[in-house]
């Protein structure tokens, strides 16, 4: 077996396409390449987490998968749709958070959320589902607070927060549990759960390990 | 994609009047700008009026240059660029109606508020009404230029002075079709061919700088 | 691996590329040198004396080729700079950015003779001539360019900006070159023009010609070396780069397939 190959441990056959098929991903930061080719498939209700040692390239790694940064080589598929060309559907069953919170400081949590939603062009959002989300995220009196008055963590928590309200089946996740406290990162494990006995795939980085995944695979940048 | 871009719309539009500080800066930077020309020519009326026409357009262009600094440089810190890029619209609509927003904000009201300092300046007549006909016409392709440079810049060090090397070369032709137009009119002769000119570089403008702008912005990204 | 058979992208890969430039920048050199001479000769001591202007005008002779070449390298990198975008060959980059400082440095050239020219004819070193202005405007579009690939730290990234800066420059040159004539034709009564071509004696055309082969030649050569350094810095880390200061051979087909008949 390479070095950056996937481990498939206890990864059940499925009978359909997996949903994210990976072959030969490589990617190139200031003309150093930073992992060997990597390949992996990803099928419904399984976690791939990628472990790897700081500036070996896991948000590249996921920032690709995305579409965002284009790889040195290799290819993407999202249930067998080239990542940079599939159409707007297909794009919409992909939610990435990234380091960076992706929050506006002068709005609230739920006006944030709600802007979020637009800008992916769901339509009738009703509020009561947003307000449920936040709280259930944590920011219970928060919610009108402008997000420049909150906490590290609570902005955290306002960005999952959208986990929650999203349809998309694929979750990219960066470094999620950066700034959260251990209550919110059992939170944020049993949503991964849920998330996953739905059916749905989660790609996720982290360096502090979250106890109590289940059918997690793991893939190692080195 | 209509639903995401008028979403965007009204939020850039919402943040500038949350902001709206900033947005009084740029006005006040304008008018300040406008007003150092008798200071630093003197107040003799017939140099004033000559030098008028210009001395309008360069405080509009500066202000519609140092006002762009900021139209992606946000969305890009905070992570909004990367959601917006993973979002339904195509990126050039983004940029297109990321630059609608900040023109509605920014350049109308130096639109509206360029007759009060074009009067100011000893323009009469005709003039004072070619004035911001021209700056209409003008101002939305120096903000779709600008944007260009913006984007270029994202995240470079000094990008501010870089980006002013970059886009005044570009604005030239707006500059000297603009404020032709309104010497034309001093002197009692057409401004039409003028006029027409900047329509035919907004025209030209309009589909061509925000897919320059997406490709800025995908780099940015990558 | 590229095993495409295609001839003309032989010389794409760096290796071949470095080979070939090694053999025909003295060439070049030696075309440079020649031209330059000849047309330096016709130039002062061959063509007549213009009638209103005397010998000061022997100094288009240099003028108008670093001009043209101004122009010419600005058009030839952005078309270096599409390809790069397109089909992301990154000798593509090297050459653009390689022309880059020389087409910057032949429009000062043309902005400064243009000055030395203009003193004994309109009497001061610049006015605001459309030609002038709009040559002054492409030099501020080079400088920009160089500036936003040495801003960005990520050198991929830098070249992919720098292109597109390239492009969208060159679209512009037209709408800048036409508004600042026009601007010109409005302001000012029409200045004062050196002979045009009908009247242009043919040792005098001889002479410009020359230079212009010599400016073009000189061009190519110092631009080929410059993407030759530029190669070596980045090639750092493949190997071939270690041993190109003894190794005469013609390059070994490493990865790419040789083409048969490239010599046509």
């Amino acid at each position: 077996m390479r070095p950056g190959n996937a481990q498939a441990s206890a990864a059940p056959a499925t009978p359909q396409a997996p949903g994210l098929q990976v072959r030969g991903l490589a990617c190139r930061r200031g003309g150093m390449r930073l992992f060997a080719p990597v390949d992996f498939d990803l099928a419904a209700g399984e976690l791939l987490f990628v472990r790897g040692r700081n500036g070996r390239g896991k948000t590249t790694l996921l920032r690709a998968i995305c579409g965002l940064t284009e790889p040195a080589s290799g290819e993407i598929r999202f249930h067998g749709d080239s990542i940079r060309t599939m159409d707007d559907a297909r794009r919409m069953a992909l939610l990435y958070i990234g380091h960076r919170d992706a929050l506006k400081e002068e709005l609230t949590p739920l006006e944030n959320l709600q802007m979020h939603l637009g800008l992916r062009a769901v339509g009738n959002i009703d509020e009561d589902h947003l307000l449920d989300a936040l709280e259930a995220a944590g920011l219970g009196e928060r919610v009108d607070t402008p997000v420049r008055y909150l906490s590290q963590g609570q902005r955290r928590r306002t960005a999952l927060a959208r986990l929650l309200v999203s349809q998309a089946t694929l979750w990219v996740l960066d470094e999620p549990l950066t700034a959260l406290d251990t209550d919110a990162v059992a939170w944020m494990a049993e949503r991964i759960n849920g998330h996953l006995e739905d059916g749905g795939m989660v790609i996720c980085t982290s360096h502090q390990p979250i106890q109590g995944l289940h059918r997690a695979r793991t893939l190692d940048l080195g | 994609m209509g639903r995401s871009l008028w979403t965007l719309l009204k939020r850039d539009i919402t943040l500038l009047v949350l902001r709206r500080q900033d947005v009084m800066t740029i006005i006040a930077f304008f008018l300040i700008v406008t007003t150092l020309l008798p200071l630093s020519v003197g107040p003799e009326p017939e140099t004033l009026r000559a030098l008028a026409p210009g001395g309008v357009w360069i405080a509009a262009a500066l202000a519609s240059l140092i006002s762009l600094d900021r139209l992606f440089a946000d969305d890009w810190r905070d992570g909004t660029l990367e959601q917006l890029a993973l979002g339904p619209a195509p990126l050039a609509l983004v940029a297109l109606t990321k630059i609608t927003a900040h023109w509605l904000a920014l350049g109308l009201p130096l639109v509206l508020l360029s007759p009060l300092m074009g009067y100011a300046l000893g323009l009469q007549g005709m003039a004072l009404l070619i004035l911001p006909l021209s700056l209409a016409l003008g101002t939305p392709v120096l903000s779709l230029l600008g944007a260009t440079g913006a984007a270029l810049t994202l995240g470079v060090r000094a990008g501010g002075a870089l980006m002013a090397l970059l886009i005044l070369p570009l604005y030239v032709p707006v500059l000297i079709l603009g404020s032709g137009a309104v010497s034309e009119a001093m002197h009692a002769a057409g401004a039409g061919p003028h006029l027409s000119l900047l329509g035919a570089l907004l025209a030209l403008a309009l589909p061509l700088a925000p897919l320059a702008v997406a490709g800025a912005l995908r780099i940015a990204l990558d | 691996m590229n095993r495409r058979r295609i001839p003309w992208l032989y010389f794409t890969v760096p290796r071949n590329f470095y080979w070939l430039v090694q053999r025909l920048v003295p060439l070049i050199w030696a075309v440079a040198a020649v031209l330059a001479v000849a047309g330096l000769y016709v130039g002062f001591f061959v063509a007549p004396p213009d009638y209103q202007q005397g010998n000061s005008y022997r100094i288009m002779f240099i003028h108008v080729p670093t001009a043209w070449m101004g122009m010419f390298l600005y058009a030839l990198m952005a078309v270096y700079a599409v390809i790069f975008l397109a089909w992301r060959i990154k000798m593509a980059d090297v050459m653009a950015r390689s022309l880059a400082p020389t087409g910057a440095l032949m429009t000062a050239l043309s902005l400064w003779t243009g000055a030395l020219w203009g003193a004994p004819t309109w009497g001061t070193y610049w006015v605001w001539d459309a030609r002038l202005t709009s040559t002054l405007l492409l030099l501020f579009l080079f400088l920009g360019y160089m500036a936003l690939y040495a801003a960005i730290d990520d050198r991929e990234k830098g070249a992919r900006a720098a292109a597109l800066l390239a492009l969208i420059g060159v679209i512009n040159v037209p709408v800048i070159y036409f508004s600042v004539e026009w601007w010109h034709t409005l302001h000012q009564g029409m200045s004062i023009s050196p002979s045009g071509g009908a009247s242009m004696a043919p040792s005098m055309l001889a002479a410009l010609l020359l230079g212009t082969g010599a400016c073009w030649a000189y061009c190519a050569a110092v631009t080929l070396r410059r993407a030759q350094t530029e190669l070596l810095e980045r090639e750092d880390s493949t190997g071939w780069t270690r041993t190109v200061s003894t190794d005469d051979a013609p390059p070994a087909p490493r990865g790419v397939a040789v083409p048969t008949g490239r010599r046509n």
